[in-house]
């Protein structure tokens, strides 16, 4: 593993500096709103999650060192040691909040299927990169589906089912790019509006209906399933233009707002800075993609391009999803913000993905 | 080493790129436009939910204002008691299964905890919604010790009224309730508590003072994190009402030591200050001061004996012979009659071809008016009653203050009529006829008037003519020192000649001094007390013969006197009706025994006692004395 010299001044600094902004951004949102009301200091999460941040550097620097190709031809191995790691979770993982995810290190916890995503994106890149497969053969998708469904039936087990749910976000992505049939999509699209009602009728048991009503009417049940619904809209909204300022915010800190430094952390950030607080963010996250997706468009083969996207995809899937329950547009799921919530393994792995992007874009001119 | 193909592929790739980025783009501006209508657009109502979210205003009840005696005796006054109360919003999503709970903990009937919480449950969820009010200590004790099974609950300590023991005065002081819907005035949320019953609710914007509050911050299990802001309550304002307590008591006690229901007012005749009123039947306005229970209030209300009825103000009954002060005043003043002039008693009088009786089956023989007053001669008064129209006795009786309604400081006070030719044409669409008039000289008939008229009548005589308006209060602290409310209405006087006035006030001293007179049984030896009885009629005595033993009803008479002392330069004036007293002799003693406390106190002699009834009432217990202007100590 040497680094070729040559390839540093390619280095993408714009985007790492966003990554790196983001990354900051969520620390402060952290600090804020873990701070207990009265005393001057943080919580214990915010330390934490400081102590992520040179972990995620030095994961961040790792994978952009290796050639990515050198990792792609190894992808195997390494989507074998994540399946290896996702199957001792479930025999020694610690429980915490009724899940079996975190693996118990010693000095700190590991959650291995942050991870998996990496892995399931190198094998993915490797599978329709490599070669000259495309989607449009459905033994390839059926291929690269076996890839993606072994480790997100391990981690429903845990369960974990947003995390699963972003893997498929991997898979959907690279297929997308590797050629899939748009009509195909569209067919997709067109059974799942015609069978909802059948699935609703038969297919949902009493609470799984009772969720999703409350999603589409959280006042129904305010002290129940909507709480967070409501309450999430409440922070954001008395946010304001400006915000209520650094560690003014009332709603986490009072803990109306449940999970306020994970799933929330956004929330928080539109209760303290305001719309023009919310406006920077997004517009860190939009250039954070726009300017991966370059990477992608720049690459020098199809390995890396298609490893870019699988990396982005479950990115942006993870953002889209976390900032539309911001605005109580969607139903809230365990899905956290890439970079800002709270959560080491998270940061570990999200840095280590633009690792690789970085890598892939530093690397267009080599042979 | 582009393969073949390559470049396909690659177009291929870029458009799908392309595809990518205009989705995201897109998504971005999605999210712009909902947090713009978030935060901007929708700002203030989340902005107010928010801070509904945190901030609790806490209300702290402030104690109603003190009431004192005349003399600065402390006659209600305000102790804490706890109330346990449920904050729907604690409990955590089973307001039901806490609710249960506490009632069996408590050992309260369930319904009436539902009840009391679906009667407030559109207020806002974090407000507390009281389920038991004046909880004992074995509740308090046993909500405390349970509180992981009762989310929500809570226990508080709030001022609540103290009221003398017995129902002493009950219906001069009435009771305080949780204010009703139609009660509602600026500054006055759901569930305070204001007056329902005499001087409490006329007079509740002074006694009411201000609740303070305490706005807290809470976290989302509503457990408070902070004080922002205390305001203290202010206290209502201290009032001095114008009653003697010893009058009072006396005038109480010797009610149930006769063991007659009725009513009595004693007032002071320069001023019109009520020194005493007792309406009998009572109740006990302690039962309502922390919420009367469904069970008693529906008691009270079914009562045939109506005690939540305040019979001094609220009664209308015929006034009888005491009306005779009227006619003979009337008669004196339009220059019909001198008091010298006689009339014949021989035992009836036929007028208009109808024979009517006197009470004295022989007669009185020849009397003068004084004599006829002292004897309460029918006969009499019938020949006055044809001698002056009944307008003019009407005019006469409106100048005494006998018509309408006295103005006193009393809820739902009732008019008195005292008919005319105008009224009866209005009341009845029927003209006047002259043998009308004669029922009204004896008080009967169309006469129908409130003890309270009565009272400032004799006022109105007492004083030689000045109408005063009866009231009950007589000074409030404002903070400085007590002020008095209001100065004696002025009102013109009445020219009553001094020559005719004073023969009426001699035949009202002998009715009571003489040895023949009708209202001896209100002498006290040594001291002047003058007065007139009467009997108001429950049925016709033709009538009481034809359903004689065939009713369960009291058909007994009832029994007045009215009556003022001394008779020079009176210092009292007022009235005791007594139901079903058979005469009036059932109230003259009662005026005596008050009339007894009042000149021993006036004198500083030990107060009179009355031998207690055989069925003994609870002793009355005195509240502790303090001076009127002690400023502290009083809560």
């Amino acid at each position: 593993m040497i680094v070729d010299r040559r390839v540093l001044p390619h280095l993408d600094w714009p985007l790492l500096a966003a990554v790196l902004g983001l990354t900051l951004i969520g620390l402060a949102t952290i600090y804020s709103v873990t701070g207990n009301i009265g005393a001057n200091a943080p919580g214990p999460e915010f330390w934490r999650q400081l102590y992520a941040v040179p972990i995620g550097l030095a994961a961040l620097a790792g994978c952009l060192l290796v050639d990515y190709r050198t990792l792609a031809q190894r992808s195997v191995l390494v989507y074998l040691a994540v399946i290896a790691a996702l199957i001792a979770v479930l025999f020694f993982g610690v429980v915490a909040k009724g899940a079996r995810r975190w693996i118990d290190l010693g000095v700190g916890s590991l959650q291995p299927s942050e991870f998996a995503r990496l892995g399931v994106a190198l094998m993915l890149a490797m599978w329709f990169g490599d070669g000259r497969r495309n989607a449009r053969s459905l033994a390839d998708l059926a291929w690269g589906g076996v890839v993606v469904a072994v480790p997100i039936g391990l981690i429903f087990f845990q369960p974990d089912f947003g995390t699963a749910v972003t893997l498929t976000s991997v898979y959907f992505g690279v297929i997308y790019l590797a050629g899939l049939p748009l009509r195909w999509v569209g067919v997709g699209l067109l059974a799942v509006v015609l069978l909802s009602p059948v699935v609703w009728m038969w297919g949902l048991e009493d609470y799984q209906k009772g969720r999703v009503i409350t999603f589409l009417n959280p006042e129904r049940d305010p002290r129940g399933a909507g709480w967070q619904q409501i309450q999430a809209k409440i922070t954001v909204g008395s946010g304001g233009l400006f915000g209520k300022g650094f560690r003014q915010g009332t709603q986490g800190a009072y803990r109306f707002l449940p999970e306020a430094h994970n799933d929330f952390v956004f929330a928080v950030l539109a209760e303290e800075h305001g719309f023009f607080g919310v406006i920077l963010v997004l517009g860190l996250y939009l250039f954070v993609v726009m300017r991966s997706l370059e990477a992608a468009k720049l690459a020098k083969d199809r390995v890396g391009a298609f490893l870019v996207v699988g990396i982005v995809s479950w990115f942006t899937f993870q953002v889209v999803y976390n900032i539309t329950m911001q605005a109580g547009l969607v139903p809230v799921k365990g899905l956290t913000l890439p970079l800002m919530s709270y959560g080491g393994s998270s940061l570990v792995a999200t840095l280590a993905g633009f690792g690789l992007i970085l890598n892939v874009r530093m690397r267009r001119f080599t042979n | 080493m582009l393969t073949p193909g390559a470049y396909e592929d690659r177009q291929s790739l870029q458009s799908r790129l392309l595809g990518f980025r205009v989705g995201i783009v897109l998504l971005f501006v999605l999210f712009g436009v909902a947090f713009w209508t978030l935060q901007v657009l929708q700002h203030q109502e989340y902005l107010e939910r928010a801070e509904n979210n945190h901030m609790r205003t806490i209300e702290l009840r402030a104690p109603r204002g003190v009431l004192f005696d005349r003399h600065g005796e402390v006659l209600v006054q305000n102790r804490r008691v706890f109330r346990i109360a449920v904050v729907r919003e604690q409990t955590g999503g089973d307001l039901e299964g806490v609710l249960v709970r506490l009632a069996a903990i408590t050992a309260v009937d369930e319904a009436s905890v539902r009840a009391a919480v679906k009667r407030r449950m559109n207020e806002p969820s974090f407000r507390p919604i009281p389920v038991i009010e004046n909880a004992t200590e074995a509740q308090v004790a046993s909500v405390l010790a349970r509180a992981l099974e009762l989310p929500g609950v809570v226990v508080e300590q709030v001022p609540t009224r103290r009221y003398p023991d017995a129902g002493l005065a009950a219906h001069l002081f009435g009771y305080v309730g949780e204010v009703q819907k139609s009660q509602l005035r600026p500054g006055l949320q759901p569930g305070a508590i204001v007056g329902q019953a005499g001087v409490e609710q006329v007079y509740d914007e002074l006694l009411i003072g201000e609740n303070g509050n305490r706005f807290v911050v809470v976290n989302s299990r509503g457990r408070e994190i902070e004080e922002l802001e205390h305001q203290e309550p202010v206290d209502g304002k201290r009032v001095q009402l114008t009653i003697d307590a010893d009058m009072q008591r006396a005038l109480e006690e010797a009610f149930r030591s006769k063991g007659f229901n009725g009513s009595g007012m004693f007032l002071d005749p320069r001023t019109g200050e009520v020194l005493a009123m007792a309406s009998v039947p009572s109740y006990d306005p302690n039962e309502f001061a922390s919420g009367i229970e469904p069970s008693k209030w529906q008691a009270l209300l079914g009562d045939p004996l109506k005690p939540l009825r305040n019979r001094t103000v609220q009664g209308t009954y015929a006034p009888g012979s005491t009306f005779k002060i009227v006619m003979a005043l009337a008669a004196l003043e339009e220059g019909l009659i001198t008091p010298e002039t006689t009339f014949n008693c021989a035992g009836s009088k036929t007028i208009y071809g109808n024979s009517f009786a006197c009470h004295r089956a022989g007669g009185h023989g020849r009397q003068n008016l004084r004599e006829a007053l002292m004897h309460s001669c029918n006969v009499y008064f019938y020949t006055l009653g044809e001698m002056l129209k009944v307008d003019t006795i009407h005019k006469w009786a409106e100048r005494l203050g006998l018509v309408g309604r006295t103005g006193i400081d009393l809820p739902a006070e009732d008019e008195s009529v005292i008919p005319s030719e105008a009224w009866k044409r209005r009341r009845f669409n029927e003209r006047w006829y002259p043998g009308d008039t004669i029922s009204v000289a004896i008080g009967q008939g169309y006469v129908t008037v409130t003890p309270v008229a009565l009272a400032r009548m004799m006022a109105t005589i007492a004083n030689g003519g000045t109408l005063v308006t009866p009231h009950a209060i007589r000074a409030v602290d404002n903070g400085a020192g007590w002020e008095p409310t209001q100065g004696t209405t002025v009102v013109p006087p009445v020219t009553l000649a001094p020559d005719m006035l004073d023969a009426v006030r001699d035949g009202l001293w002998m009715a009571v001094n003489a040895p023949t007179g009708t209202a001896r049984g209100a002498q006290i030896a040594g001291y002047d007390i003058a007065g007139k009885t009467g009997t108001a009629q429950v049925i016709s005595l033709d009538a009481a013969k034809a359903v004689a033993g065939r009713t369960t009803r009291d058909l007994r008479h009832h029994g007045w006197f009215v009556f003022f002392a001394p008779k020079d330069n009176p210092e009292v004036a007022g009235v005791v009706f007594v139901e079903h007293g058979a005469s009036s002799g059932a109230a003259t003693p009662i005026v005596r025994h008050v009339m007894n406390t009042y000149f021993a106190k006036k004198e500083g002699r030990p107060l009179p006692k009355l031998a207690p009834a055989p069925p003994t009432p609870p002793a009355l217990t005195r509240s502790t004395p303090a001076g009127p202007a002690s400023g502290s100590g009083v809560r």
